[in-house]
């Protein structure tokens, strides 16, 4: 009796094990649906994230300064294992940055030296992704050198050597045929011709363009030496040239002369520029930067202006663009970086700054780790910091990933290089290496607010009164097919809409544009004269048009009105715009017209929403209870009467998370947009030309980016942008429908 | 009149007439695609007419009309073109598709109607449906066996159609033969690569180890040798035969069998013929590959991964959605929890879908997927196995985004099951979970059912995300095959829906692609509306079955 009592409390344990277990699981199981919609937003939080991180320096190495003399200028290779140094006394050294495996290297040893010139009296660098070098030595010549490192695998490790490289095959150039000593230097290649500025011992600045020409016959470049002499007296703080050696600048104290080089190597003054002391103060120190469009002055007070060309009545002149405030004390140095419009300062009281110019951030400003630094140098890949502190090097890791990212730059104007203004431009990729990213969201969210409008525009009305019609004064019978069917369209794939829309509605428009717009104006009309018609029709026919079967009676009409002006649509051309309306609007109206446009996106993305603005609107109309509508007809109101003022505003919640609803939808709609628009990212309400939405800005271009990069994660933002906006919008609605529901269940 | 308006009469006019125009909408679209998609299967007379040009001289053209336009007359001259003694302000033209792309600058040609000063449609037009140039308009001069003819003018089309099928088999073994074994082999002769780097990065891969792989690969290459000949020889077989066409300027083209699929007589074609030749086509569309960058030929591979990709959903999102929806319902308490839950229900149902496509490449293929490779997959690296898009991380990610559909319709099949029988089951001692095992789901099931065709219906149509974590324009591969192990969830796949964006917008003749666009469009709008009406015919019978339980 106890042995099958306990066997079957035991069974009971089981079922009682496997009800817990089944709770525990389907509780499990619902949470996981909260844990999707979170996952999403971290996930989406956590690739963002990075862009908007500041600057972090992490101490490396510190070891003597190799060689002999002092600094002139160092460098470090692609890997940051090798650095180099150039001294004055003309002798370039090659130097272990770090302990590497396979190796005995030290970090400070010095793995090559070598004398490259005898006696210097000048030195050049060129744009750091230049990589070369040039010493001024007796008699107005120069020696070019180039840095180079030879990578060698073997088992699989990869070993790097220095080599001393020279161009010219190790030749002296003659900058100055009168052979004068030179002062101060300044060189640039473009990978054939090469341009030296320099300074002579009398103070004359003189130019010399070595212009390549490839023979036809060998195949050997020859260089053919153009010189001329710049018209400036006096003593000369600074000499540079850009990279594509189309102009030299020549500072004296505060006043900036430009010289513009021609291809053949004609010198003609281009602006000369005199830097208002007291506004931006002495300046100190000058530098280009990447890219070599703006030219970075460093001032006495602490800042650093930012200046660039920009197109005006006097054709392209230098201006004042921005600045940032790099410390208290004179900006002794700046750096730039390889690629991006990133620089360094280094501060007369060993201060080292980071910022960045597009998006105007100041990313570092420090005394890093209490150390004064004389001179900093930046790795190609922008890694590596090293540093010259009197005797001592140190190098430092940098954590720099997306400085041309600040929250700023995103959704405010900003000016840059070579636009005549701050402007909003998304423009993410291009070709060159030099290009400065353009990643302003405003344009791109304009565009969807500016979709989502014309579509809203579209669809608001019809869907409404769609609903209004279908729920209130519908026959039952007619009902229950209508909805099903405006309900489909919801199902229907959006590729489909938009194949339709760009490759098919957007050449009708195109052609028929006075039909479209006619078939606008004619339908209601056409309505309201057959409503009015109606009404003297004889009693027996007027009984059939009733209120419940109007819609499918309106069907043929609406129907031949649409055609008829379609049909109409090539002579009112005719008539009233000569044959051609797209010329007119664009000749008579000056006003762009793209043949994919915003109507078209409007029309298109209106239908997709129509059902479910639809849907949504008519449950809230059908389910005000029926006891208010028939009190306020027992009261002698009309139909009408009861419509407007008791139920749409019953209803009115409802209606109002049902555009909401549609809106989401309108916002977060892809395909559409992407074939039924240019997809240009333009800032402009004109219905005639397309947009670029933010949900087509990422189809375009996420598969394009590289993964981790500022531009994947900016466009990890746009979909976080995105999803905010439909929680918004989801969650308002949704939170409006529940109270309603529980204010009808308790009428 | 005034009163009229006051009385809000015409305002319900206008109301009945946006329904009406709603109405209009859907079914004008879908009729458009209907009528679009399916005349693209019809056979088109071929018509010749001979153009005269404003100097006199005139030409033949051969081909289908395409399309036809009433243009002002005003607009014509703006653009340069003159047209002498003709007086109106409208003008009809037309554009003809002339095919032979090999031969004419462009495949479709504008001509005006008063220009045509003769248009027949002769019996003896064929058009030839070629595996590379797109169509070949024009007539049947003679068939050719290794250049020697081998037909007169009383068996020429008996002749051109039996020499057509030996070709098209050939082929058609010479593919099978190109997929199935030396695909396999092909593959295998891969995973050997793989299996050697695998070896070799557990530092196992020893003499003997080496020795075995090497035999293998010598096997392997064998056996491809021998396939090779028989490939050859089939192709051989292929080639032998031709056909001598007169084209529209008047010369003989030859043109090898081996690139000619079908021909038909469209002006030599009764209604019942017609009927069957549109069947045929159907036919091909749905089981053909495609062919010249998809924009002629078949949709089989789209076909087939939207179905795998659809089918591999619904596995995933079934359970979870039917899980959601049982604690919603069942186990909820009315608490901030279960409102916050409903609320995430509804966002994943209003996150726009390019938002889940991100996060799918993200989160799944970049790091889900990254991860696996190291784990699994380290002697594929640095090529991606997992770590890149493919259709196991499409169905996932688009699990996701249907969950909701899923768990909204099951709650509402739920919610309609009488509280009677669950309280009925408790009372007799089943415990919860038992009631629900029991009674509840298989009760639910239709409902969930409704669910999952109306999950499988939103994914099959949804393109954006797909296009970030795993449709390709063309895949050479299917997602199944007969390699081991049979399915390949790590491969790219085609899609029904990106087929159309892909094709009408990024291929390089648009023109020519369109009706093939109409036709895919159409295919993808038959199965979606298909899956929407079988829902709901579900979803209602369901209502009038619980409608009775209630009484």
């Amino acid at each position: 009796m106890a042995a099958s009592q306990r066997a079957e409390l035991g069974a009971s344990n089981v079922r009682l094990i496997k009800d817990k277990a089944a709770r525990w699981g389907v509780t499990l199981g619902g949470g996981l649906v909260l844990m999707a919609l979170l996952l999403i937003f971290f996930y989406l939080l956590y690739v963002v994230e990075p862009i908007f991180r500041g600057v972090e320096v992490e101490h490396q190495q510190s070891f003597a300064v190799p060689g002999q003399g002092q600094t002139v200028a160092m460098g470090m290779e692609e890997q940051s294992e090798i650095g180099y140094r150039f001294a004055d006394n003309g002798e370039l050294s090659f130097f272990a940055l770090k302990q590497k495996p396979g190796t005995d290297w030290q970090p400070g040893q010095v793995l090559l030296t070598e004398q490259v010139a005898d006696e210097p009296t000048a030195f050049a660098a060129t744009q750091p992704q230049n990589k070369r070098y040039a010493y001024a030595v007796a008699n107005g010549q120069a020696r070019v050198i180039e840095p180079k490192f030879r990578s060698q695998f073997t088992n699989g490790r990869r070993l790097t050597t220095p080599v001393v490289g020279f161009a010219n095959d190790g030749d002296l150039v003659q900058v100055d045929p009168q052979q004068r000593t030179l002062k101060q230097l300044a060189y640039e290649y473009d990978g054939e011709s090469q341009l030296f500025a320099a300074v002579t011992a009398d103070d004359k600045v003189i130019v010399n363009f070595l212009q390549a020409s490839r023979s036809f016959l060998t195949g050997t470049v020859e260089l053919q030496s153009k010189f001329a002499e710049l018209p400036i007296t006096g003593a000369v703080d600074n000499v540079k040239v850009t990279p594509d050696l189309s102009q030299v600048f020549v500072r004296q104290g505060n006043r900036f002369y430009v010289f513009g080089i021609s291809r053949t190597g004609n010198v003609s003054e281009r602006q000369i520029l005199t830097i208002d002391r007291r506004r931006y103060g002495d300046i100190t120190s000058m530098q280009l930067l990447a890219g070599a469009s703006s030219v970075l002055f460093g001032h006495a007070n602490g800042r650093v202006t930012q200046w660039f060309e920009v197109a005006g009545a006097n054709g392209r002149q230098y201006e004042y663009i921005r600045e940032f405030q790099a410390g208290t004390s004179a900006v002794t140095d700046i750096i730039a970086e390889y690629y991006r419009r990133t620089f360094y300062t280094v501060s007369a009281n060993g201060e080292v700054g980071i910022f960045h110019t597009t998006s105007e951030a100041n990313l570092y400003r420090e005394n890093i780790d209490g150390i004064k630094a004389d001179r900093v140098v930046i790795d190609p890949r922008a890694n590596t910091l090293l540093m010259q502190s009197g005797d001592e090097l140190h190098s430092f890791n940098l954590e720099n990933e997306h400085p041309e990212v600040t929250w700023s730059g995103i959704w405010q104007e900003v000016w840059y290089e070579g636009y005549p203004e701050p402007q909003y431009v998304w423009q993410s990729t291009s070709g060159s290496d030099d290009f400065e990213p353009k990643f302003s969201l405003v344009p791109i969210s304009f565009g969807t607010i500016k979709a989502a409008a014309y579509a809203m525009l579209f669809a608001v009305p019809i869907g409404l009164a769609a609903a209004v019609y279908t729920a209130y004064f519908m026959s039952p019978s007619v009902r229950k097919v209508v909805k099903p069917t405006v309900e489909i369209m919801e199902a229907l794939p959006t590729v489909i809409l938009g194949f339709l829309a760009g490759l098919w509605l957007a050449p009708l428009i195109e052609q028929y544009l006075p039909g479209i717009v006619a078939t606008i104006i004619l339908i209601p009309l056409a309505i309201i004269a057959f409503a009015a018609i109606s009404t003297v029709l004889p009693k027996t026919w007027r009984n059939r048009f009733t209120d419940g079967r109007a819609a499918l009676i309106l069907l043929p009409i609406v129907a031949f009105v649409g055609w008829l002006s379609f049909e109409l649509s090539p002579w009112v051309e005719q008539a009233l715009f000569d044959g051609n309306v797209r010329q007119y609007i664009t000749n008579e109206l000056g006003i762009t017209f793209d043949q994919r446009n915003s109507l078209v996106v409007g029309i298109a993305m209106g239908f997709a929403v129509i059902p479910t603005i639809f849907s949504i609107a008519e449950d809230a109309v059908f389910s005000v209870p029926k006891h208010l509508s028939n009190g306020s007809l027992a009261l002698g109101a009309t139909t009408w009467q009861t419509l407007t003022k008791v139920v749409l505003l019953t209803a009115s919640p409802g209606i109002f998370s049902a555009v909401m609803m549609g809106l989401g939808r309108a916002v977060g709609e892809t395909m559409i947009v992407l074939m039924a628009t240019g997809n240009t990212p333009i800032m402009d309400w004109n219905i005639f030309e397309g947009m670029r939405t933010l949900s087509a800005n990422i189809a375009v271009e996420m598969p394009e980016s590289e993964v981790g990069s500022s531009h994947y994660r900016i466009l990890f933002l746009a979909a976080f942008v995105l999803f905010i906006f439909t929680f918004a919008f989801n969650t308002v609605a949704e939170l409006v429908r529940q109270r309603l529901r529980e204010k009808y269940s308790s009428m | 009149m005034n009163k009229w308006f006051k009385s809000g009469k015409p305002y319900i006019w206008l109301t009945a007439g946006a329904v009406s125009v709603s109405l209009i909408a859907v079914l004008g679209l879908l009729a458009l695609i209907a009528w679009r998609g399916l005349s693209f299967f019809w056979p088109a007379a071929i018509h010749e007419v001979e153009v005269q040009a404003n100097d006199g001289s005139t030409r033949v053209i051969i081909g289908e009309v395409y399309d036809r336009e009433e243009v002002p007359i005003s607009r014509l001259q703006e653009s340069g073109v003159t047209l002498e003694g003709f007086e109106g302000e409208m003008l009809e033209r037309k554009l003809f598709k002339v095919g032979n792309r090999e031969f004419v600058p462009l495949d479709f040609m504008w001509v005006m109607q008063p220009q045509i000063i003769r248009d027949e449609t002769p019996q003896d037009l064929a058009v030839l449906e070629r595996s590379k140039d797109g169509n070949f308009y024009g007539y049947v001069v003679d068939v050719l066996e290794n250049g020697e003819s081998v037909a007169n003018s009383e068996n020429l089309r008996e002749v051109l159609f039996e020499r057509i099928e030996r070709a098209v088999e050939f082929n058609e073994k010479a593919s099978d033969l190109q997929q199935g074994p030396i695909g396999a082999i092909n593959y295998e002769l891969n995973q050997l690569r793989l299996e050697a780097r695998a070896l070799d990065l557990e530092g196992q891969l020893t003499e003997a180890e080496q020795q075995r792989l090497a035999a293998e690969e010598q096997a392997l290459n064998e056996q491809y040798k021998v396939l090779e000949k028989e490939l050859f020889a089939y192709r051989e077989a292929a080639s032998r035969d031709s056909v001598v066409m007169r084209d529209m300027r008047g010369v003989d083209v030859t043109i090898p069998m081996y690139r000619v699929l079908d021909a038909t007589f469209p002006n030599d074609m009764g209604v019942l013929s017609k009927v069957g030749h549109f069947f045929v086509q159907i036919g091909k569309f749905v089981s053909e590959d495609p062919r010249e960058a998809n924009t002629e030929g078949g949709v089989f591979p789209a076909i087939f991964g939207t179905v795998f990709m659809v089918l591999l959903m619904s596995v995933i999102v079934t359970p979870f959605g039917v899980i959601a929806a049982v604690y919603l319902h069942e186990y909820a308490g009315k608490n901030a929890i279960t409102r916050l839950i409903r609320i995430a229900v509804i966002n994943l149902a209003g996150v726009p879908s390019i938002v889940y496509g991100v996060f799918g490449l993200g989160f799944f293929v970049y790091m889900v997927g990254g991860t696996l490779d190291q784990i699994f997959y380290p002697e594929a690296l640095p090529s991606p196995t997992f770590g890149t898009p493919g259709v196991m991380w499409s169905a996932i990610t688009l699990a996701i985004l249907t969950l909701p559909v899923v768990i909204v319709s099951t709650e509402e099949g739920l919610s309609r099951i009488p509280s009677t029988l669950r309280e009925g089951s408790l009372a007799l001692g089943a415990t919860k979970a038992e009631t629900l095992w029991r009674i509840i789901l298989p009760m639910a099931s239709p409902a969930i059912m409704t669910g999952l065709i109306l999950a499988v219906a939103r994914a099959a149509g949804e393109v954006a995300p797909l296009m970030l974590v795993g449709v390709v324009k063309s895949a050479p591969m299917l997602p199944v095959d007969g390699n081991f192990p049979y399915f390949h969830l790590d491969r790219k796949f085609m899609h029904l829906g990106f087929h159309i964006y892909d094709v009408g917008f990024q291929s390089p003749n648009v023109e020519a692609a369109r009706p093939l666009v109409y036709a895919t469009s159409f295919l993808l709008v038959t199965v979606i509306v298909g899956l929407n009406l079988t829902a709901i015919g579900v979803r209602n019978h369901l209502r009038e079955k619980y409608r009775s339980l209630e009484h």
